[in-house]
């Protein structure tokens, strides 16, 4: 190797280097642009349904059409992006099989997130669901898990009444119902504390055989909840993937014939997600890239000052 | 709908076509299934009163493929209901062994919850539908108990975890050596509080996002003690920004004691333990804006976390403060490991008060603790080797014993 | 003297009693009871809560500290939304009960409550959680490094992951037949596998430690045998 040659090799690696210093609002830029440039282009890539997708699919098909369906909405606006998909896709598919939902939130503010799901999908793809016989919104009741405990043996003790104000026995849907026991299934969009770990361990552990359990969780979450799959959750929806896999296959079953990007916002975001994620691996391999011309730059660091 | 090939047939051929029809409705009514035998409903015992096993057994060769199940509330010998109402329609089999479980039995509304005496009757059914007469069990009230017996094996691990705790906090007392390894996270809390003071900067102190009924936030504050007790030893600025009300109660007593303790309680400050917001990203938003502006040496993150832990944690690291985590939400974990220069990782952080502490008590329980975790691997072990076992011969005494062993669990 | 024993018989008598009851139908919804009277302590604590929060803003404002504006903003976000919800400003009439304002829902649109939540309060929300995605990749690209071999297994397993939770596993390997002896190659397998048994065992042994941890903790509370959490005067 010529001097010229040994400088120039030295010089990249003294640059590479210096790549480990890196400001991170070079990477926040780059982040920012992998995410912002494919939803202004609309990127859009194939997905293919996985197990997990298909299991929870087949859980709520294998429930009886017209059965009494709790659905909990533990999320906040925070966690929209990646439980709303499912929630939007998961109300088309129990109201295509018929399902009478009653619909809580053990968040503050998991009851605005079902009103508006119950807005712009329940009433908007299916009008002929009436309040009280079809749906009931029992809203949030504070407490986390004793809340769970108590429906196990007492739901008009939890919810004396509706989120408006009715007592249950004025709505037919509740009337009677004593426990979550009654219930054929319990659907939870599921962000954290409380969540879909709390109604494995306060109602399904306790009641295993009485109602099948399926949830939507987040990314981060989804690692702590696999534990309780299939046993103890018969289906699970982890992150936005798990989101447009469900999607697609609710709307090959069941199609919509307006709005159907309503139930696109999970494949929607794919996009976005899979530039994202390469931006990463390549950040990684750079980081690397740059430790190793580090390493191999302090290792010659001697024979450097000499020059 | 006409069926002309038939008009035109001979007749002996349309005789024969009929009999061929009527022959099935024939076979059908001679072909009852016989009466169940030996219906009897027990209460379940040991359960919280509101299931019934109802048994029955099905006379051989019986043909019976379903069974029907009607009950019917009685009170005082008298039923309280004219009608009988069906229960479920289930597998002619379903009585034997251990009976068809009732669950959900209507409640007695007239004596504040208790069951009434219920009634039930079973019919077995033929495979082509015929129904057997109905065989009426005697009335039984399905009690509460007062253990609830599908608890036991909780019971049994719960008294062998807690007993290997205990038995090693005695044997720690009676002198018992209880050597537990370095922790590097713990021992850098003195180095992360001394560079702060160094440095004329603060301490910052998160106690995590929860309430104090849960655990990692008591354990979280017990961290506090000690961090509280250096910073005064050392005269260093520890604030402590709270996300619950309580927390903010229960912190301001601890690093109060802590100054007592450190034999400075003149330099113990209120106003540096406040409440900010239950609203998780209100809070993040205040912890994370304090941090850029005031850049404090030295981060602790104790208690429960979601997803703010990578706020706290890339910002702290942004302005270049020793960070130091601990947690028993494993779905942070990754961050924290990945952000922080030390964390805690779920049982540590638990461990940490008793290891800061130094008392042998305290000690002696994390030996216990051990134990447990000994014990529960060779639970796994044991369990592993039996379903191993159980798959190489599904009909053998192993099969059994590992049906045994994963019933016991709750598998 | 009494102000740590008090305390200590309480927490003992109430955990032992707590546990007991567990096991008991009789007794089962007494945990609840208590977590009722917690979250009744805790609303009443609120009260502390809020008030110190106004008294450190005020005072701050007051004195004009550094970043008084930022306490301004606080106090008068605090004061909005305390009146919007207190007073119900704007709330849709209840239909059992059209003339009683106070009996109206304030929390959907277009009640200024609900105004505040759907404009303010939930993007702002969203924003702070989607800050997320920019430490992700800053931590991501500091702390990755294949320093030894564990650190490669976990680079490699990332690399997994990171492709296989998008349609890159369809495009890179969906070629594989899914009814081909190399199905088990595809990204998606891999990820599913990865994930459900070497992830999932991993976090079982974690959720393991972290249980026996949380029952070693309680009985030194419950022992009085941890102290530290009590004052000391």
């Amino acid at each position: 190797m010529t001097t010229d040659e040994h400088n120039t090799a030295g010089g990249l690696r003294a640059q590479l280097a210096r790549v480990s210093n890196l400001d991170r609002r070079w990477i926040f830029l780059a982040m920012g642009l992998a995410v912002g440039v494919p939803i202004l282009l609309k990127l859009r890539f194939p997905e293919v349904p996985g197990p997990l997708a298909i299991a929870t699919f087949n859980a709520i098909e294998a429930v009886p059409e017209g059965s009494r369906v709790l659905i909990a909405f533990d999320y906040d606006p925070a966690s929209e992006g990646e439980l709303q998909p499912m929630a939007n896709a998961m109300l088309h598919h129990c109201a295509s099989r018929k399902h009478k939902m009653v619909f809580i939130a053990l968040w503050p503010l998991g009851k605005q997130m079902a009103d508006e799901t119950i807005k712009n999908v329940l009433l908007a793809f299916h009008p002929q669901y009436q309040y009280g016989t079809d749906y009931v919104q029992l809203g949030y009741k504070a407490g986390n898990e004793s809340v769970i405990k108590m429906m196990t043996t007492n739901i008009p003790q939890a919810f004396p009444s509706d989120a408006s104000g009715k007592t249950l026995s004025e709505l037919p849907l509740v009337a009677d119902l004593e426990s979550v026991q009654q219930v054929e299934l319990i659907i939870t969009f599921s962000a954290g504390y409380p969540g879909a770990k709390e109604w494995v361990q306060y109602a399904k552990s306790s009641y295993p055989d009485d109602f099948v359990l399926v949830a939507g969780s987040t990314g981060v979450q989804a690692n702590q909840l696999f534990p309780y799959y299939p046993k103890q959750m018969e289906g699970m929806l982890a992150a936005i993937k798990g989101a447009a896999e469900y999607e697609m296959l609710v709307t090959a079953k069941y199609p919509v014939t307006k709005d159907k990007e309503r139930f696109e916002e999970g494949r929607r975001r794919m996009g976005p997600q899979l530039v994202a994620h390469l931006l990463m691996i390549g950040l990684i391999l750079l980081g690397n890239v740059a430790m190793v011309a580090g390493r191999s730059r302090q290792s010659r660091g001697g024979q450097g000052a000499v020059r | 709908m006409p069926m002309p090939h038939l008009t035109r047939m001979p007749s002996f051929k349309a005789f024969f076509a009929i009999l061929l029809c009527v022959a099935p409705v024939a076979t059908i009514a001679v072909a009852m299934p016989p009466n169940p035998e030996n219906v009897t409903a027990v209460d379940k015992p040991g359960d919280a009163g509101a299931t019934v096993l109802l048994r029955w057994t099905v006379p051989a060769d019986a043909g019976a493929t379903n069974a029907r199940v009607e009950q019917r509330v009685t009170r005082d010998g008298a039923s309280v209901a004219e009608e009988w109402t069906l229960v479920e329609v289930v597998a002619a089999d379903a009585g034997s062994g251990d009976g068809f479980a009732i669950t959900d039995l209507p409640p007695d509304s007239a004596s504040s919850g208790s069951s009434l005496p219920i009634a039930f009757r079973v019919a077995l059914i033929g495979s082509d539908g015929e129904i057997s007469p109905f065989v009426e069990s005697s009335p039984v009230v399905a009690r509460r108990n007062w253990f609830m017996t599908s608890r036991l094996n909780l019971l049994i691990v719960l008294s062998i975890v807690c007993g290997a705790v205990v038995l090693w906090i005695l044997l720690a007392r009676a002198g018992r050596s209880v050597k537990i390894r370095r922790i590097a996270a713990l021992e850098a809390i003195d180095e992360a509080v001394g560079r702060a003071t160094e440095m004329g900067r603060s301490v910052l102190f998160v106690p995590g996002i929860q309430d104090m009924n849960d655990i990692q936030t008591v354990a979280g504050v017990t961290v506090l003690g000690h961090v509280a007790k250096t910073a005064a030893e050392y005269d260093a600025v520890l604030e402590v920004p709270t996300s619950r009300s309580l927390v903010m109660t229960a912190a301001r007593e601890t690093v109060q004691a802590a100054h007592f303790a450190a034999g400075r309680p003149e330099t113990y400050d209120a106003g540096r333990i406040n409440y900010i917001t239950d609203e998780q990203f209100g809070y993040v938003a205040y912890v994370t804006g304090k941090m850029v502006r005031e850049k404090p040496a030295a981060c602790f993150y104790m208690g429960a976390f979601y997803a703010e832990s990578l706020l706290f944690a890339e910002n702290g690291n942004s302005i270049g403060a020793i960070q130091i985590a601990g947690t028993a939400e494993p779905s942070q974990l990754p961050f924290f490991v990945a952000a922080c220069d030390y964390t805690l990782i779920g049982e540590e952080f638990f461990a940490a008060s008793a290891y800061l502490s130094g008392e042998r008590d305290q000690l002696g329980s994390i030996k216990g603790q051990d134990l447990g975790k000994f014990l529960t691997g060779a639970a796994i072990i044991i369990g592993s080797l039996l379903a191993t076992a159980a798959s190489l011969a599904p009909s053998g005494s192993f099969a059994s014993a590992s049906a045994a062993y994963q019933a016991f669990f709750g598998g | 003297m009494l102000r740590r024993t008090i305390p200590i018989i309480i927490l003992s008598a109430t955990g032992t009693m707590l546990v007991v009851a567990y096991f008991s139908p009789f007794t089962l919804s007494w945990g609840e009871t208590v977590l009722d009277w917690f979250n009744i302590l805790a609303a009443v604590a609120f009260v502390l809560g809020a008030g110190n929060l106004l008294a450190v803003n005020l005072e701050k404002v007051s004195s004009r500290k550094a970043g008084w504006a930022y306490a301004a903003i606080t106090l008068l976000s605090f004061a909005a939304m305390f009146i919007f919800g207190i007073f119900k400003v704007g709330a849709v009439p209840n239909p059992s009960a059209p003339d009683v304002h106070l009996a109206g829902a304030y929390e959907g649109l277009p009640s200024a409550f609900g105004w505040m939540y759907e404009y303010v309060l939930s993007p702002l929300t969203a924003t702070m959680f989607a800050m997320l995605a920019f430490y992700v990749a800053s931590a991501a690209f500091r702390a990755f490094r294949a320093k030894n071999v564990e650190a490669i297994l976990l680079l490699g397993t990332a690399f997994i992951i990171l492709l296989g939770r998008t349609a890159a596993a369809t495009l890179l390997t969906g070629w594989i037949p899914v009814d081909s002896a190399f199905a088990v190659l595809r990204l998606d397998n891999v990820t599913t596998a990865v994930t459900e048994h070497v992830s999932t065992a991993g976090m079982r042994a974690i959720t393991i430690g972290i249980a026996l941890g949380v029952a070693a903790t309680s009985l030194r509370l419950l022992l009085g045998i941890d102290r530290s959490y009590l004052s000391k005067g």
